[in-house]
């Protein structure tokens, strides 16, 4: 089966959880091509020849320096064709999700979405995907061509440089007509780790109430020691200690880091939803009744404000080793 | 200026660990639906934009005889008046197709407001969906409505870590997330009102829309394989169990 490879950039930087898509479709077939459609993005191109792409295809225009829906699904099905893939593969992002949305209706193909897992079975793509929000997994297979899924960030290993040379095919920008004007971008500070990226994460809860503002300094604090993101629960969100884009949870973001740090978070069924299936689980909390601790691998009965500290000087003395 | 909130009738986000395999599978429920909670975002945009822009806020959903009820909750938090489509059994794309063919159907709908994914299918795909059905822009992400009017609708969206001030010629789709604000509570008049609305309930044939067959195909739900997770303590003062537990994640090598 051949597979085409959707690796997203925004501003000339690679989107990380691309190469993981890529890893996944390289595990599959040894028939794995890769399109790239930015500004300033020919090194991108070269990465993913460099990372195992047999064919890398590349569009560049200055149109197309940020995600444009219109403009990049013309390019994708220009490179489609030209390519004669079997199947198309993104990673589940937001630009991702849109653009394999919009493939598939557009050519009436259907979308295995934020898939867990990934399988060839014979000619047919097949994948598993949580619904009811973790709540049941479910195998899908879908009709019409190409075969088309999406990947949860994190749900496979990145693609390897194998050191190989890129063969980079440049296809001009398919004609199409933005119908969005950007006027402003404001990016996140530099270094700020994106949750759904994040192999570690320190969550705040409730928990912080009594100095919301110092809680998640200190927090944060631990999260810089441990090179990790900084989650919420919606109740920190709600009442206004941290904004919403930092919300773990069913009507935030769904993650899946190697270890998650819950720290004065009670574990409501919405919060599980958002973070169930991190590989390890700390809880800090006051209350031993709290039901995280029945999810949780390991945890501390105590008040986050003396533990947090603690787990952040024990970090420094034993990591720095 | 109209806008058309899309919503989903969801089990109750509270109740979703009781669903079913065998339910889930079915579709039949035996708990408590509510609206979609990102849904209830999409509702609160749309008011807010007919309140401070012009204009009035419809309510649409795809479903069965009892997304009645999430439609009347969506009249009670102010919506004006409300329709229902039957669902023919339809995959994403086909309940696109039927939603754009209401759209078509009412003829004076400028702008499209859905929540950003629903709770049970939580794929996300229908509102990019609805947008290439209808041939109109679609914006994801959207955290901020700053200006809506026959010619531009403004909004800031999310994308990725950053966070864009874009435009659009209407008509448009727009999928919302909470940073839109938080859903208003029904108040008793509208309650009351909504009570009494009569909802029409059209098919795929009333709209002239044929539903394309489902391409995505479903088999053996199942429940996740439960946590391992039987729970470590550390005790003891603060500083011996903060050493104790990061010694026990490095040994897991999650550090």
């Amino acid at each position: 089966m051949k597979f085409l490879v959707f690796i997203e950039t925004d501003s000339g930087a690679v989107v990380p959880s691309s190469w993981e898509a890529l890893g996944k479709a390289l595990s599959l077939s040894d028939d794995v091509e890769a399109v790239v459609i930015g500004e300033n993005v020919g090194a991108v191109a070269e990465e993913a020849g460099s990372r195992g792409a047999k064919t890398v295809y590349l569009v560049e225009d200055a149109s197309r320096s940020l995600f444009d829906l219109d403009l990049y699904v013309a390019d994708v099905k220009a490179a489609l064709e030209t390519s004669a893939a079997d199947a198309f593969l993104a990673s589940h992002t937001g630009n991702g999700r849109d653009l394999a949305a919009a493939i598939g209706v557009d050519l009436g193909a259907g979308v295995i979405a934020d898939a867990l897992e990934l399988w060839v079975d014979g000619d047919r793509l097949a994948g598993t995907r949580p619904v009811y929000s973790g709540n049941i997994l479910v195998d899908v297979t879908v009709d019409g061509s190409p075969q088309i899924a999406t990947l949860r960030p994190r749900a496979a290993s990145p693609a390897e440089a194998t050191g190989a040379n890129a063969n980079v095919v440049t296809l001009s920008p398919a004609a199409a007509e933005s119908r969005v004007v950007v006027e402003k971008v404001e990016r996140a500070e530099t270094g700020e780790v994106s949750l759904t990226d994040a192999s570690i994460i320190v969550s705040g809860g409730r928990g912080v109430a009594k100095d919301p503002e110092l809680g998640f300094k200190l927090i944060r604090e631990l999260a810089d020691v441990l090179g990790a993101a900084v989650g919420a629960s919606r109740a920190a969100v709600d009442a206004g200690f941290i904004e919403y884009k930092h919300q773990v949870g069913q009507t935030g973001k769904v993650v899946r880091p190697d270890l998650y740090i819950a720290c004065g978070i009670s574990g409501a069924v919405q919060h599980l939803a958002g973070m169930g299936s991190s590989k390890v689980i700390v809880a800090i909390n006051k209350d031993p009744e709290a039901p995280i601790f029945s999810v949780a691998n390991y945890g501390i009965v105590g008040d986050l404000f003396e533990i947090v500290p603690a787990l952040k000087k024990a970090a420094e003395a034993k990591l720095s080793k | 200026m109209r806008y058309l909130v899309c919503i989903k009738q969801t089990p109750d986000t509270a109740e979703l660990p009781k669903v079913k395999p065998e339910e889930a599978a079915s579709g039949e429920l035996s708990i408590q639906q509510v609206v979609n909670p990102w849904d209830e975002h999409a509702i609160e945009a749309a008011l807010q934009m007919a309140e401070n822009f012009g204009g009035l806020a419809s309510v649409i959903s795809v479903g069965g005889e009892k997304a009645i009820e999430a439609l009347r909750s969506a009249l009670a938090m102010g919506c004006k008046d409300a329709t229902l489509v039957e669902n023919a059994d339809a995959d994403a794309w086909g309940v696109a197709a039927l939603l754009a063919g209401a759209v078509n159907h009412m003829g004076d709908v400028n702008v499209v407001v859905t929540g950003q994914m629903t709770v049970d299918g939580n794929s996300g795909m229908v509102p990019v969906a609805v947008a290439r059905k209808l041939d109109w822009p679609v914006l994801t992400g959207v955290a901020k409505v700053l200006n809506v009017s026959e010619d531009a609708v403004e909004v800031e969206r999310v994308v990725g870590q950053a966070r864009h001030t874009v435009k659009v010629k209407p008509p448009v789709v727009l999928s919302v997330i909470k940073e839109i604000g938080e859903p208003r509570y029904p108040t008793f008049i509208n309650i009351r009102k909504a009570a009494r609305v009569k909802i029409p309930v059209l098919s795929a044939d009333d709209l002239g829309v044929t539903v394309p067959p489902p391409v995505v195909h479903l088999s053996n739900f199942r429940k996740p394989p439960a946590r391992d997770a039987h729970v470590q303590l550390f005790d003891g003062p603060a500083d011996e169990a903060a050493g104790a537990l990061i010694d026990a994640l490095l040994a897991e090598k999650v550090l």
